[in-house]
C-alpha cells in the first residue's frame, strides 16, 4: 500500500475531481485555466523542495528551532520594547481555540460576537491603563502606531512638523521616518539633556505654530523617566497635540497619560501576554481623547442592541476606514492584531486590578535592586539620573557588546548594547538651537552646523552603555548570580588590560558548543 | 421615515439639495431622494457659522453606517446658522428632510446663481432621467 | 462593584440563557487569579523606588475575577464566534482555507516563540535560516528577485511597495505622481496610494470585467504615471487577459507595476506575477499560505520585488555568509528604512514556512487547481438564481448579483444574514463596487464536495425563501445568539469602552 506522498489539505479524491469537472463542464483541470494567456502560463515546475509528511515537517522545524537559543531559556535582561514576561497557561488555552484563531474580521457581527466582545473588553482595558477615552482594536506594532499618531495629529492640526524626542525608541522613530516619506507631518527630533531625559528647554525652542505634535516616550529608551506633564504643557501652549509612547506594564505603577493630558497614546503591547516571537507579532496599541475619536485609524468596536433589545457588539464608525472612504480614509489599515489583543485582555484579566500593579511594582523593585548592585561594581557608572521603572542603562568600563558576549556562555543575556542604536542620537533638527557640549551622561546633541560629527560622538559615547530590563521572571538569586558574573568579567577585563584578553576567547560560538 | 415628496415651494439642485429662499438668505437641506439613497444617517460633519460656501463645492459630509456622502452647496454665501440639533440627532435628516432636518442657513452672495436651480417638476424629471 | 449596580448594564439573556456580561461586569472586589512572585529583594519604601509624584493615584479598574471564571468567560464567548474550524467560510477575497494545526505547533516551538529580537544573531540561527529560506521560496513563487518579510499585513505591504516605487523613481531622477487603480480594487489600494504621497487615478472596467484598455491608454497618455496596482485574478475572480499589454503600456510610460496578491490562491505554480510583468508583489500569508486570520489579525504581507528595487528594500535584510551562517544586514545605504519595528510578524512567517514546506510544488499547484475547480462548481450551482455579471470562466472566486431578489424586497445583505441561519458563513457583500448587490463567493480548496453542496443548497434555500417569505429573510438572522444588530445607534452614540457605575454618576452631576 502507498499512502499520500505529502501533506495535502484538500479533501477531494480523484473521483471527486472528475465528477466536479464534469459538473462544471470542463474536460480537464487544465481547461479551467484556459483564460490565462499562454504567454504568462508558468510552464515549469516551482523550484521548491518536495512536500513532506507531518512527522517529517515537524522534524525539520524542530531542527530549525533547536538551532536557536531563545532568550526565554536563558537568564535574560533584554528589553527595549519586547519583554520576557511570564505568559500564563490560560492565555495559550484561549487564543488557540479555533473559534477565535480561525475566524475572519468580524464583518458579520451576528456570528462574531466572541471576537467583537473580546475587542470591546481589550479597548476598555487599554482605556483603563492609559486613562484615555477611546482605544482602537489594536494595530501592528508600536512603530506603525506612532506613524499613525503623527498622521492623525497632522490631519487634526493641519500643521507640517512633528517633534519627536530622541528618547523615543530609535526603531519606532525609523518606522515613522520611513512612512512619512510622502505623507503627514515631517518628523524632527528633539535632543536629550543630562540625565538622558528630553531637554525641555530645547524642545520649547523648537516649537512653533507649524508643529502638529510633540512625542515623548515614558520611560524613554534609556529608561529615564520624563517630565511628561511639563512636555504636554509645552505642546499644548504651542497648539500642538501631545503624543505619549508608553510601556503598558509601566502603567501598573506610573501615572497614566490621561492624567498628564496626552492627546494620543501609543505603544508596544507584546508585554501583555504575548510571546516575544523574535519581535512579532505583538500588537500596537493606540488610544485617544474623545474629541479625536473620528480621526482614529483602525477598527473600533462599539456596544449596541439587537432587534429584540439584547446587548451586542459591532464594528462602529466604519466610515473612517478604507473599505468605505477609500482614498479619504484615516489610514490604509485593514486589519488589527485581534488575536494578540485577545491575549492581552485575557492576561490583564488574569492579573486583575490588584495583580497588575503588584507585578509592575515587583519589576520596579527588582530593577532598582539590580541597578544598585551593578553600580556597586568598580567601573560601573550611572548613566541616567533619577528613578527608573524596570529598565535602565549603565556605563561599563568595557564595550557593552563584550560584556554581553562574555556572559552568554554563563547563561546570561546581559542586555541590549546601546551601540546598536548608534546614529539614532545626536541628529538635532536644523531649526533647533544648539547649547554646545552636553553635560556628562547626556546623549550627545549635535550642533546645527555639523550634525554628523555630533552623531559620531554620540555613537562612540554609547559603546560602553548597556540597557537592562528586569521582569518578574528574574529572581533575586538570578540577579545576584548575574551581578557576580558581571563582576568576574569586569575583574578579568581589568587584569587583561594591556595583556591578552580572556574575553576574546569566549563568545557565542563557544557557548553553543558548551550547551550542546 | 416620511414618504417620498418634493415640495413645490422649494428649489432644487442637481446634487440632490433643496433650497428655501427667504429674502437675501436661503436654507439648505438634502432631498428625500438623497436621504433615502444614503440610508440611516448617523453623523453630520458640518461647517461653522461665519464660514463661506461656494456653489457646486462640498461643504460637509453626511455619514450612514456604511457610506459617506459629500453635501454640496447649491448657492454661494456666508453661513449664518447651522442646524446644531443634527449633532445629536442626525437622523432628523431622514425623518424630516424638509423640516427639522434642514442643514444650513446662508446669506447669499450671488443672486445670479438662482438661475441654475430647478423647480419641483424639473427636479422630479431630472430624477426620472437619472 | 455591587451586584445591583452592574446588572443595570446587562439587559437580557442570550436566548434566555446566561446574561451577556463583560469580563469587567463579572468583577467582584477581592477576587483574582494570578499570584505575584514573592518580593525577594530588600524591601524599602516604594517612594524610594519610584516617587509618588510619578506614580498613578488610582489603579486601573481591571477585572477582579477567579481563573475559572476567566476561562469560562472567554470559552463561552468563543461559542458566539465562527471560524474555519467550525465550518465553511466562503468569504470572497479572504481565502478562508483550513489553517493546519501542525503550523500552530511549529510556531509554538520555544526556539521560535521565545526569541528576543535583540539577542545575538549567533543564538538565532534557526530563525534566520527559516526567514532566509522562506524569502527564497516566495521569490520563486512570485518569479522575482528578492523579498522583505517585514510588512505586517497586506495593506502594510502595499504601503511598503509604494514607498519602494517612490525610491526607485527618485533614483531614476523622476517624481511622477499618479498611480492607476482599477475600479474593482480593494479599498486599501487607494488608501495606501495616499499614504505613500501619490494620487490615485481610477481606471474603469470593460464589458468582460477586465481593465478598460482604451481608458488606460488615455490615462497613460496624460502622463505623470508612477505606476499601476492590479489584483490578478481581479476581485471579480477573473484573470486579466490583457496583462502583458498593460505591463507594456505602464512600463513604457516609466511606471512600475504592483501586484496585489490578495488573490494569489488562484495561480500558485500556474502563473507568476513576475512573468506577468509585475515589479512588486505582496502576498497575504493569512490568505494564500494558510496562516490563521485570528479574528482580524495578525497576518503578514511580505513583498517580493524585481532587481531594480532590491537596493531599496527595508532594513534589515537576512543574508547568508559563505560559512553557512546567517545575519541581519542593517547596512544598506539606499534602503527606504524600516517599515516595522524589529523583523516582521515572525510567528506568522513560521506558519507560512510550514505550509509551503509541507505542500511542496505539487501541493501548491493542487491548491490553486482545486480552489478554481471548487469556485466553478459552486458558481454552476447558483447560475440560474442570480445574475452573473460577466459570463466567463471564474478563477478561485466569483461575483454574482442578488438583483433578481430585489423584486421581493430582499437585498444582498439580507441574503448574507439568512445564510447565517443555514449554518454557512456568508460571502462578501457589496464588493466590488461595480457590481450591484454583489455577492462574492470564495469556497477555497479545502472544502469537500459535501461542503460545497451544502453551500449551494444554503444559497438556493435562501433564494426560495426570499420569494416565499421575504419578510422573514429581511429579519434574519433568527437562530443566532443575537438578532440583527443596530449599527446605526452604535455609530450615532458610540459606546466604545466599559462604562462603570461611578462614571455614570460623575457624568450626571
Amino acid at each position: 500500500m502507498t499512502g499520500r506522498p505529502a501533506l495535502d489539505y484538500t479533501p477531494h479524491s480523484e473521483t471527486d475531481v472528475r465528477e466536479l469537472l464534469e459538473a462544471v463542464g470542463a474536460g480537464s483541470v487544465e481547461e479551467l485555466f484556459a483564460e490565462i494567456p499562454a504567454a504568462v502560463r508558468f510552464a515549469d515546475e516551482l523550484h521548491l523542495p518536495a512536500g513532506l509528511s507531518e512527522a517529517e515537517l515537524m522534524a525539520e522545524l524542530t531542527r530549525l528551532a533547536a538551532a536557536d537559543c531563545p532568550a526565554s531559556g536563558l537568564v535574560s535582561f533584554l528589553g527595549a520594547g519586547v519583554y520576557d514576561h511570564y505568559v500564563p497557561a490560560i492565555v495559550d488555552a484561549i487564543v488557540s481555540r479555533g473559534e477565535y484563531l480561525t475566524a475572519y474580521t468580524p464583518y458579520q457581527p451576528e456570528r462574531s460576537q466572541g471576537v467583537l466582545q473580546s475587542i470591546f473588553e481589550y479597548q476598555s482595558a487599554i482605556c483603563e491603563l492609559t486613562g484615555m477615552e477611546v482605544s482602537n482594536a489594536s494595530m501592528y506594532d508600536a512603530g506603525t502606531a506612532l506613524a499613525e499618531a503623527s498622521f492623525l495629529a497632522g490631519g487634526q492640526t493641519r500643521r507640517a512638523r512633528v517633534i519627536v524626542s530622541e528618547g523615543v525608541h530609535p526603531e519606532y522613530r525609523q518606522v515613522l521616518a520611513t512612512e512619512s516619506a510622502g505623507y503627514g507631518p515631517r518628523p524632527e527630533t528633539a535632543p536629550l539633556a543630562a540625565g538622558a531625559a528630553t531637554d525641555l528647554a530645547l524642545l520649547q525652542g523648537a516649537l512653533g505654530d507649524d508643529v502638529a505634535a510633540v512625542v515623548l516616550q515614558q520611560p524613554n529608551v534609556f529608561g529615564a523617566l520624563e517630565d511628561m506633564a511639563a512636555a504636554a504643557r509645552l505642546a499644548h501652549e504651542a497648539g500642538a497635540l501631545f503624543v505619549a509612547v508608553v510601556d503598558p506594564v509601566s502603567l501598573g505603577l506610573l501615572a497614566p497619560p490621561g492624567e498628564y493630558r496626552a492627546d494620543i497614546v501609543v505603544g508596544e503591547g507584546q508585554a501583555l501576554g504575548n510571546p516575544m516571537s523574535y519581535g512579532g507579532p505583538g500588537l500596537g496599541f493606540m488610544a485617544v481623547t474623545a474629541r479625536l475619536m473620528r480621526r482614529l485609524p483602525g477598527r473600533l468596536v462599539g456596544e449596541t442592541v439587537d432587534a429584540e433589545g439584547r446587548r451586542g457588539f459591532v464594528l462602529t464608525l466604519q466610515t473612517r476606514e478604507q473599505h468605505i472612504r477609500r482614498e479619504k480614509a484615516t489610514s490604509n489599515i485593514c486589519s488589527n492584531h485581534a488575536l494578540n489583543a485577545l491575549a492581552a485582555v485575557v492576561y490583564l484579566s488574569w492579573l486583575g486590578k490588584e495583580g497588575f500593579p503588584a507585578l509592575a511594582e515587583l519589576c520596579a523593585r527588582r530593577a532598582a535592586y539590580l541597578r544598585e548592585r551593578l553600580l556597586e561594581l568598580p567601573g560601573v557608572e550611572a548613566y541616567t539620573a533619577g528613578p527608573v521603572f524596570r529598565e535602565f542603562v549603565v556605563r561599563l568600563p568595557l564595550p557593552a557588546t563584550r560584556l554581553v558576549d562574555a556572559l552568554v556562555p554563563r547563561g546570561f543575556l546581559a542586555g541590549v548594547p546601546m551601540s546598536r542604536f548608534a546614529g539614532a542620537f545626536g541628529a538635532v533638527a536644523a531649526e533647533t538651537p544648539s547649547t554646545g557640549a552636553p553635560s556628562t551622561g547626556a546623549a550627545t546633541s549635535a550642533t546645527a552646523a555639523d550634525p554628523a560629527a555630533g552623531g559620531n560622538a554620540a555613537a562612540a559615547a554609547l559603546d560602553d552603555v548597556l540597557l537592562l530590563a528586569v521582569t518578574e521572571k528574574r529572581t533575586r538569586e538570578q540577579i545576584d548570580a548575574f551581578v557576580a558574573a558581571v563582576a568576574e568579567v569586569l575583574a578579568g577585563h581589568g587584569e587583561a588590560r594591556g595583556g591578552s584578553s580572556v574575553l576574546s576567547e569566549s563568545g557565542p560560538a563557544a557557548e553553543e558548543a558548551d550547551r550542546a | 421615515m416620511a414618504a417620498e415628496s418634493y415640495p413645490q415651494d422649494l428649489k432644487y439642485y442637481k446634487e440632490h439639495d433643496w433650497v428655501r429662499l427667504e429674502g437675501d438668505e436661503a436654507v439648505f437641506g438634502i432631498t428625500w431622494f438623497a436621504q433615502d439613497a444614503l440610508g440611516e444617517i448617523v453623523y453630520a460633519d458640518l461647517p461653522d457659522v461665519g464660514d463661506t460656501v461656494t456653489a457646486g463645492a462640498p461643504y460637509g459630509e453626511l455619514e450612514s453606517v456604511k457610506a459617506v456622502s459629500d453635501v454640496f452647496a447649491p448657492l454661494s454665501g456666508e453661513i449664518t446658522d447651522v442646524n446644531a440639533v443634527l449633532e445629536d440627532e442626525p437622523q432628523l435628516v431622514n425623518e424630516d428632510c424638509y423640516g427639522e432636518g434642514w442643514i444650513l442657513r446662508v446669506r447669499l452672495s450671488d443672486q445670479a446663481e438662482l438661475e441654475s436651480l430647478m423647480d419641483a417638476e424639473a427636479y422630479q424629471k431630472f430624477l426620472a432621467e437619472a | 462593584m455591587p451586584d445591583g449596580e452592574m446588572s443595570t448594564a446587562c439587559r437580557e439573556g442570550i436566548l434566555g440563557r446566561e446574561p451577556r456580561l463583560t469580563i469587567f461586569e463579572r468583577s467582584r472586589p477581592g477576587r483574582g487569579a494570578a499570584a505575584t512572585p514573592a518580593l525577594d529583594v530588600p524591601d524599602k519604601p516604594l517612594d524610594e523606588v519610584v516617587p509618588a509624584a510619578l506614580r498613578r493615584t488610582r489603579p486601573a479598574r481591571l477585572p477582579e475575577v477567579a481563573e475559572v471564571d476567566i476561562v469560562r468567560h472567554f470559552t463561552n464567548l468563543s461559542a458566539l464566534n465562527y471560524g474555519v474550524d467550525n465550518g465553511a467560510y466562503p468569504l470572497g477575497s479572504c481565502t478562508m482555507k483550513y489553517n493546519p494545526r501542525v503550523n500552530e505547533r511549529a510556531a509554538t516551538l520555544e526556539g521560535f516563540r521565545g526569541l528576543h529580537p535583540y539577542q545575538p544573531e549567533s543564538l538565532a540561527q534557526g530563525a534566520l535560516e527559516l526567514l532566509y529560506t522562506l524569502e527564497g521560496w516566495l521569490c520563486e513563487i512570485a518569479g522575482l528577485a528578492r523579498a522583505t518579510l517585514q510588512p505586517a499585513a497586506g495593506a502594510h505591504g502595499e504601503l511598503t511597495g509604494l514607498l519602494l516605487m517612490r525610491a526607485a523613481h527618485e533614483a531614476r531622477g523622476r517624481a511622477p505622481r499618479r498611480i492607476v487603480i482599477p475600479d474593482t480594487a480593494h479599498g486599501t489600494n487607494p488608501a495606501s496610494v495616499i499614504m505613500a504621497g501619490y494620487d490615485p487615478v481610477a481606471v474603469s472596467s470593460d464589458a468582460r470585467g477586465g481593465v478598460d484598455m482604451d481608458r488606460l491608454r488615455e490615462i497613460v497618455a496624460e502622463g505623470d504615471i508612477a505606476g499601476l496596482m492590479l489584483t490578478n485574478p481581479s476581485t471579480l475572480g477573473l484573470f486579466e487577459e490583457h496583462i502583458l499589454e498593460i505591463a507594456e503600456l505602464v512600463h513604457g510610460a516609466g511606471g512600475l507595476l504592483y501586484y496585489d496578491g490578495a488573490n494569489s490562491n488562484a495561480v500558485l505554480g500556474i502563473s507568476r506575477p513576475g512573468d506577468m510583468g509585475f515589479d512588486i508583489v505582496h502576498f497575504n500569508t493569512h490568505k494564500t499560505f494558510s496562516t490563521p486570520h485570528g479574528g482580524g489579525g495578525p497576518g503578514a504581507g511580505p513583498i517580493v520585488v524585481g532587481e531594480e528595487l532590491v537596493p531599496f528594500l527595508p532594513v534589515p535584510t537576512v543574508e547568508k555568509r559563505d560559512d553557512g551562517t546567517y545575519y541581519l544586514d542593517h547596512d544598506r545605504p539606499r534602503s527606504i528604512g524600516k517599515v516595522r519595528t524589529f523583523y516582521g510578524n515572525v510567528g506568522v512567517l513560521v506558519r507560512a514556512y510550514a505550509y509551503i514546506r509541507a505542500l511542496g510544488p505539487d501541493g501548491l499547484r493542487r491548491v490553486s487547481e482545486r480552489a478554481v475547480l471548487n469556485a466553478n462548481y459552486v458558481l454552476a450551482g447558483l447560475r440560474d438564481l442570480f445574475d452573473v455579471p460577466f459570463e466567463r470562466r471564474c478563477m478561485h472566486e466569483f461575483v454574482v448579483s442578488a438583483t433578481p431578489l430585489r423584486e421581493h424586497g430582499v437585498r444582498a445583505m439580507d441574503v448574507a444574514k439568512r445564510l447565517l441561519d443555514h449554518g454557512v458563513h456568508p460571502p462578501t457583500t457589496y464588493f466590488p463596487l461595480i457590481v450591484d448587490e454583489a455577492l462574492m463567493v470564495e469556497p477555497t480548496e479545502t472544502e469537500s464536495r459535501e461542503s460545497l453542496d451544502r453551500i449551494v443548497e444554503a444559497f438556493r434555500t435562501v433564494a426560495r425563501e426570499a420569494a416565499e417569505d421575504p419578510e422573514m429573510v429581511c429579519a434574519a438572522p433568527h437562530t443566532l445568539p443575537v438578532r440583527r444588530l443596530d449599527e446605526a445607534s452604535a455609530a450615532r452614540k458610540p459606546v466604545v469602552r466599559q462604562r462603570f457605575p461611578e462614571d455614570e454618576g460623575a457624568a450626571a452631576s
